[in-house]
């Protein structure tokens, strides 16, 4: 127990450290969605209409509504750039020198998931201060019940990002994913857009938006940031988080891939 | 490792091993043994299935027949403890190259486990042992080709295995580094009492005295002391005759 408590310590701090040194993925992570927020929500600011449904109880603006999915956004790139430092990693040999630890594999991977969650979290706390900054605030209970929130959000999204990185062959094949996965799972959700206003155009995007494990995360953010709970968010990230780290040890168990053999 | 600075004596065995890369057989019944304390040349041209071997032994793949005792262990029985008996250094640079060699020999410490007061200590005898004390505090970026060897030699031998496995760890490095990095292992199993399995497509990194299994097409083509295995004839001879591929 407390080798698998000193190994997960200093993932975190390694994790840490690179953050550190990466100053420039850092405001990366920043800019993004401060663009979002600025560029893009002002604009659809007039265009967009949003009535009031829960966790609001009055109308409220645009800028107001894509915060949690902004918050999301930075979660789900995180997750990304981990699962592209994975593959990395994978491709320069470095991953061997933790998968041959003795610790076991299922932990490595949680501790590596873990770490990036952590850093995303940071990321999204200084999100939301510069957004507080501009006149964006939330409750103070909302700042404190998010961070149990952005802890098992960022698991998910940091273990669909593992899973994806134990499928992807080659470095150049990342490209493909932000194309296919991450652009469609951000777009295809509640983050920009309520489901009320996605059905309006078409009911078959809506139940797309609906099942997207991200939309549900975004609205677990949401309502977190309002000090409520959403029970069914909750419960579909939970699920979406225990199938995508179902998937990421199948994708790294030895007997059934050669992952960390790749490099040679 | 004791309070000596010896390390404690385990041998490897390998026993019919075998795997495939789909019909490929990239190693067919695979066998040897290294007593403990013994320097373990295993010497095979570019494709002859050493790094396959490699990631056999340190279970980053798993065998389709066969099987491995680390130190008396079963590696398919009880791999945590099996690993955790092993050092070893990768062809390819494993090192964070954004971090200290004392933050690279720390993270290696904690993924065994290790505490930091504990590991400070183990860190700084692994990197006097290689001469690399006075870089505790270098960022590996800064570091050459050689002294970068080096460190990921003393974070193999950080938490005091019984086994070092390298997989041609000279590769890269100019003549003199590899010279000095050759003779240090090879002290380290005379000197030391570790035993030591090192991979390599070089001859000249072979002494007499070492072990020596050659692998040749997934097979071990020659298994013995190097100067009785090779008889009269210069190693280099010895391998071309038996691999026909050309030597370094």
């Amino acid at each position: 127990m407390k080798s698998a408590l000193i190994c997960l310590i200093a993932i975190v701090e390694r994790e840490g450290l690179r953050f550190l040194s990466q100053r420039g993925r850092f405001f990366a992570a920043l800019v993004r969605p401060l663009v979002w927020l600025i560029v893009f929500a002002a604009g659809f600011r007039a265009a967009l209409g949003l009535s009031i449904a829960p966790p609001y109880q009055t109308y409220i603006t645009y800028e107001v509504y894509i915060v949690p999915g902004l918050c999301g956004m930075v979660q789900l790139f995180n997750g990304m750039q981990s699962s592209l430092s994975l593959v990395y990693d994978r491709e320069m040999g470095s991953m061997r020198l933790l998968l041959t630890s003795p610790m076991p594999r299922w932990w490595l991977l949680v501790c590596k998931l873990f770490a990036g969650t952590v850093i995303s979290i940071i990321q999204v706390y200084a999100f939301l201060a510069i957004a507080a900054l501009a006149g964006i605030d939330f409750p103070v209970t909302g700042y404190l019940l998010l961070f149990p929130v952005l802890l098992m959000t960022g698991m998910m999204m940091g273990a669909l990002g593992l899973f994806l990185s134990s499928t992807i062959r080659q470095l150049e094949n990342f490209a493909g994913v932000m194309n296919f996965v991450i652009f469609p799972m951000f777009f295809l959700s509640t983050a920009l857009y309520p489901l009320w206003k996605m059905a309006e155009a078409s009911t078959v995007l809506r139940d797309i938006c609906a099942f997207n494990p991200f939309s549900h995360a975004v609205e677990f953010i949401r309502f977190a940031l309002y000090g409520q709970i959403n029970g069914w968010a909750l419960g579909w990230t939970a699920i979406a988080f225990a199938i995508f780290l179902a998937g990421s040890l199948i994708g790294y168990d030895p007997a059934r891939s050669s992952v960390g053999l790749k490099g040679k | 490792m004791n309070e000596n600075g010896k390390f404690q004596k385990g041998g490897l065995t390998v026993g019919e091993l075998t795997h495939h890369y789909g019909s490929k057989c990239a190693l067919d019944n695979v066998s040897f043994k290294i007593t403990a304390g013994t320097f373990c040349a295993l010497l095979g041209p570019n494709g002859a299935g050493k790094s396959t071997l490699f990631a056999l032994l340190t279970r980053l793949l798993l065998p389709a027949a066969g099987k491995v005792t680390i130190a008396g262990i079963d590696l398919s029985q009880n791999p945590r403890t099996a690993l955790s008996k092993m050092g070893v250094v990768f062809q390819q640079p494993t090192l964070d190259l954004d971090l200290t060699v004392r933050q690279n020999l720390y993270y290696y410490a904690a993924l065994h486990g290790i505490s930091r007061p504990k590991a400070r200590s183990l860190a700084e005898r692994a990197l006097k042992r290689l001469g690399m004390a006075e870089r505790v505090d270098e960022k590996v970026r800064t570091l050459n080709g050689g002294h970068r060897r080096r460190t990921e030699i003393a974070r193999a031998l950080l938490h005091g295995p019984e086994l070092l496995l390298l997989d041609e760890p000279t590769v890269g490095l100019d003549p003199e580094a590899r010279r000095s990095i050759t003779r240090h292992v090879h002290q380290l199993a005379a000197g030391d009492g570790l035993t030591v399995l090192w991979a390599t497509h070089l001859v000249d990194e072979v002494d007499d005295a070492d072990q020596l299994v050659l692998l040749h097409r997934g097979q071990v083509a020659a298994n013995g002391i190097c100067a009785e295995v090779r008889g009269s004839d210069p190693l280099s001879d010895f391998f071309h005759r038996l691999t026909g591929s050309e030597t370094q």
